[in-house]
């Protein structure tokens, strides 16, 4: 008889809950052509809810981290809040996704957007080396299909045969650096490799170098962010939306999770080396931006940016700096998803990709789409009336407080350089008049997609509301803040 | 309440505005209707304010951001309740003056006007640093699309430089902001206590210096008082400018008395450049709307010499001097606005003449001529010589340089009203050009008769602006 460990399956409910909608997802493909798109959404949409809803009962239930499944997973208020951000998020992303112009694959894509969430539901989880890497493949390599889901389109080959390499180059190295700290202590769960000793052997820090390193892949941190813009343009653009908002989401978790927990010690080393990682993604990702004309391509450096503004609460290491991640993370989620969803309705209506200049006009021929788009941009650029002040807020605050104050300069200045191409959209949006577009619209009125609508709207309300209502955030960043051992 | 009624009131207008699908005029019209409220609504507000008392009234204070100590809290002292008032004022000339003009795309225009209202007034009332901060921003989002959408030729280069200049200001500033609330523990203006780190001042400081602006902070200044359409111009150089007065007058002096005084030395050197250098350029701009712009830039030196002078009589006079200035740089956008209207040019080579015929336009012209170049017996005379007076003791060579902006106010606004009114017909000014007509005069005279009525009686706002327990708590 095998012993075999105690499961907490509420603990695992989300995960289970949205594996079981990819199952029904792709079970749709056996039906009719007809209704195929209909059950596969709908499954992944009801997936994506139970898995936030059941991840908020497990964030009320549980107050103290309970370690699972023999130190491999853990039960916290910081997992949990990830997995409600994540299951609102992809609900959102399907939402999205509905008037896609897709043909075929309709129960693969739900199945696999539904299957990379319960990755990232598991992921957000892991206290554990190995589930770190599980989990970290399981939504990689889902991810790595749905970019190229789009296969009559060529860039979407290209952008999904990029990403795989990338992505594996960068899993590799995360799995080497996982080898050589448990080479250096012989431990593979989070808490005993802060436990065991080793601070002065030289394997761990290679090792913990190379963990840093590939994470920064899946943030698209610099300078580990190539990949990053050519993968955004080539994406079908609803999963472009749900990889800049899901998975920037679970892999800053993470970030956040396995340097607190798993490398207290080496806590000088390491914040120096994020703060640095974040210095040189502002910088890059602003001025980056700055020269694109692909509207996906800006927002895939602002999301390299962004990357860097999370990195700095990061690089605090304090419960602050816990907290100001958390709470940039919803409007940050909010605005990406949005902003691409915009994109996409555009794209549908023009049925090519968007630029700057296919921009023109178009706030006041599509008011809401307008009006959002620039309520997205502002907030990204940190405007008030948006919640994206309050994520900047937030995370200066916690620089400042650890002393970093020069980081915070850094932030300041990359964000008066982000003015330049986040104003610009809005420019173009309201400031050129539509008789300057080239490319003829595919004629009459776009296409209705009341469910992108409704996306939009969602989008708009977070923004928005986030400013409005920050306490409550703010009182649930600090409770999963306050799972984490600072 | 009151103060919350008199942000939210232009608010909730600008959201009924832009979703309402009414008629053009009808549009313009409720927005006008909205602005004479919160006229109405600022009376209401004056009538129940106690000027004698120097703490915080009309004030509410929630909870915003509890953990961090944000709260939204707002509130008047005297003299920002006489700037929020100067404010509702000129934005009802304005916004008067859209509906007189008919805008394009008109509830756009009129949601944004609006909202900026509310911006305006949220940051005069602001108590709450964040609270400041935030509303000091939002006021850039309508003017950027404002500029943008509404202005003049060259109206992308305009708001590109105005946006890029102000945003360098804020962003210095927000890092001062979380440097202030962070070590304080909390943002209100009314618990916080005082700092004297110089580099969190010099975050603020250069903030307000871009938004006034002040020397060597102005080049946004010519291009966007250009560019912008007549009533934006009129009201970023009117009021927004003033939100920096107000800036120095609730933050920069109160809460960082040892770093404003150290630095107050240089403040003042630029302040009188700004003076002499604004005037100068004022008297050599080739077009309307430049010798008001440079004009403003040396009457917001002259004010900010009035705040650093660090005495009551500087201090009122910066007030008094600040609500005059708004009547009547106000009343000279409008009416370079109904000239260009007119003759379909701002430049002062091709106008002149245009008293022939036009005596109404002449007088007006005349009044609020007279009144800007601070003729003795004049609201603005009487805050300059406040400012002249307070200046002397921080040392006489200030209130010579004070002087010296009077007499080149003199030049510049003589040189205008002549190249307006008299010379040779211009080849602009076409003889069938109309006098001004009742509407317009109706958005005028208004202004102009609040201006006189402060020339009798400057004291209203000079003796009310500042109570004595007030000074004592601004002056380090």
């Amino acid at each position: 008889m095998i012993d075999t460990p105690t499961v907490d399956w509420l603990a695992l409910s989300p995960t289970i809950a949205l594996l079981g909608a990819a199952g029904i997802a792709l079970l749709s493909a056996l039906l009719p052509a007809w209704m195929r798109k209909s059950v596969a959404a709908s499954a992944a949409v009801v997936g994506f809810v139970v898995a936030a809803v059941l991840a908020g009962y497990v964030f009320d239930e549980t107050s103290t981290p309970e370690i699972l499944l023999e130190g491999t997973m853990v039960q916290d208020q910081l997992a949990a809040l990830a997995q409600v951000l994540l299951g609102v998020t992809g609900a959102v992303v399907v939402l999205a996704s509905w008037g896609e112009r897709r043909r075929e694959n309709h129960a693969e894509y739900y199945a696999l957007l539904a299957t990379a969430g319960a990755g990232m539901v598991f992921f957000v989880g892991a206290e554990n080396l190995m589930t770190l890497f599980l989990g970290l493949e399981w939504f990689s390599l889902c991810l790595y299909i749905l970019v190229a889901i789009d296969t009559e389109r060529e860039t979407s080959l290209e952008a999904g045969l990029k990403y795989l390499i990338v992505g594996g180059f960068g899993s590799a190295v995360l799995l080497f650096g996982s080898a050589l700290v448990y080479g250096a202590t012989s431990e593979l769960s989070f808490a005993a490799i802060a436990a065991a000793d080793a601070s002065s052997d030289s394997f761990l820090f290679a090792g913990l170098a190379m963990i840093l390193a590939g994470l920064a892949f899946k943030v698209s941190a610099a300078p580990f962010h190539m990949w990053t813009p050519d993968v955004y343009q080539g994406s079908p653009t609803s999963v472009t939306a749900f990889m800049a908002a899901a998975t920037k989401t679970a892999a800053m978790v993470v970030f956040l999770r396995v340097l607190v927990t798993a490398f207290p010690e080496q806590a000088d080393v390491w914040t120096i080396a994020v703060a640095v990682l974040a210095a040189v993604s502002l910088a890059w990702g602003n001025l980056g931006a700055l020269a694109q004309r692909d509207l996906k391509r800006i927002l895939a450096y602002s999301s390299i940016s962004h990357a860097g503004f999370m990195l700095m609460a990061i690089a605090a290491n304090s419960e602050l700096g816990g907290e100001a991640l958390l709470y940039y993370l919803v409007p940050y989620s909010a605005m990406s998803i949005g902003a691409f969803a915009v994109i996409a309705a555009r794209e549908r209506e023009l049925e090519a990709p968007v630029t700057l200049e296919s921009l023109a006009g178009f706030g006041w021929e599509r008011p809401y789409h307008g009006i959002a788009l620039w309520i997205f941009m502002l907030g990204m650029a940190g405007f008030p009336l948006t919640g994206g002040m309050f994520g900047k807020l937030f995370v200066f605050s916690a620089a400042y407080d650890a002393g970093d104050w020069w980081l915070v300069l850094i932030g300041v200045a990359a964000t008066a350089v982000s003015l330049g191409y986040y104003l610009n959209v809005v420019r173009w949006l309201y400031m050129r008049s539509g008789a300057e577009l080239r490319l003829a619209p595919a004629g009459g009125s776009p296409p209705r997609d009341s469910a992108l609508g409704v996306a939009i709207g969602a989008a708009v309300a977070v923004t928005v509301g986030s400013f409005f209502v920050v306490q409550p955030i703010l009182d649930a960043a600090n409770d999963a803040a306050k799972s984490l051992p600072f | 309440m009151l103060t919350t009624a008199l942000i939210l009131l232009p608010i909730a207008g600008a959201l009924v505005v832009a979703v309402l699908p009414l008629p053009r005029q009808t549009t313009a019209g409720l927005a006008f209707l909205v602005a004479l409220l919160e006229v109405g609504l600022w009376i209401v507000a004056a009538g129940r304010f106690d000027f004698d008392d120097g703490g915080l009234q009309l004030g509410t204070s929630r909870e915003w951001v509890e953990s961090v100590g944000i709260s939204y809290s707002v509130g008047f002292y005297g003299f920002s309740l006489w700037l929020a008032g100067v404010t509702v004022i000129v934005f009802a000339a304005a916004i008067g003056y859209a509906l007189w003009v008919g805008r394009e795309r008109t509830r756009a225009y009129h949601a944004l006007m609006l909202f900026l209202l509310g911006a305006v007034v949220a940051t005069f009332a602001s108590q709450d640093l964040l609270l400041f901060y935030v509303s000091f921003e939002a006021m850039l989002i309508p003017l950027y699309v404002l500029v943008g959408v509404w202005g003049g030729e060259r109206r992308q280069a305009a708001t590109v430089t105005f946006v890029i200049y102000t945003m360098a200001g804020s962003l210095l500033m927000l890092a001062s902001v979380v440097a202030f609330g962070v070590t304080q523990g909390t943002f209100s203006l009314t618990e916080s206590g005082t700092s004297d780190n110089v580099w969190i001042f010099l975050g603020f400081a250069i903030a307000f210096a871009v938004k006034a602006p002040l020397f060597p902070f102005h080049g946004w200044l010519p291009l966007a008082y250009r560019e912008a359409p007549v009533e934006v111009a009129a009201v970023l150089s009117a009021v927004v400018s003033k939100t920096a007065i107000y800036g120095f007058l609730r933050i920069g002096l109160p809460k960082f008395p040892e770093p404003a005084d150290d630095l107050s030395g240089l403040i003042l050197v630029l302040a009188c450049a700004g003076l002499v250098y604004g005037s100068l350029l004022a008297f050599r701009a080739p077009d309307l709307r430049g010798v008001i712009a440079y004009s403003s830039m040396a009457q917001m030196g002259l004010i900010t010499i009035g705040v650093f002078a660090f005495d009551d009589l500087g201090l009122d006079g910066a007030v008094l001097l600040s609500v005059a200035h708004a009547l009547i740089s106000a009343s000279m956008f409008l009416l370079v606005g109904m000239v260009e209207h007119r003759c379909g040019t701002g430049e002062l080579d091709a106008l002149g003449g245009m008293a022939r015929g036009r005596p109404t336009l002449a007088t007006v012209v005349l009044v609020g001529g007279m009144i800007a170049l601070a003729v003795p017996g004049s609201a603005t005379f009487a805050g300059e010589f406040l400012i002249m007076a307070g200046a002397y003791d921080q040392g006489w060579g200030y209130s010579v340089v004070v002087a010296l902006g009077i007499v080149l106010a003199a030049m510049y606004t003589l040189r205008v009203i002549s190249a307006i009114l008299h010379v040779k017909p211009g080849r602009a000014v076409r003889d069938e050009a109309l006098d001004l007509r009742p509407g317009e005069l109706a958005l005028v005279l208004p202004l102009l008769l609040i201006l006189l009525g402060l020339s009798v009686w400057p004291a209203l706002v000079s003796e009310s602006a500042f109570a004595a327990s007030t000074i004592a708590e601004l002056l380090p």
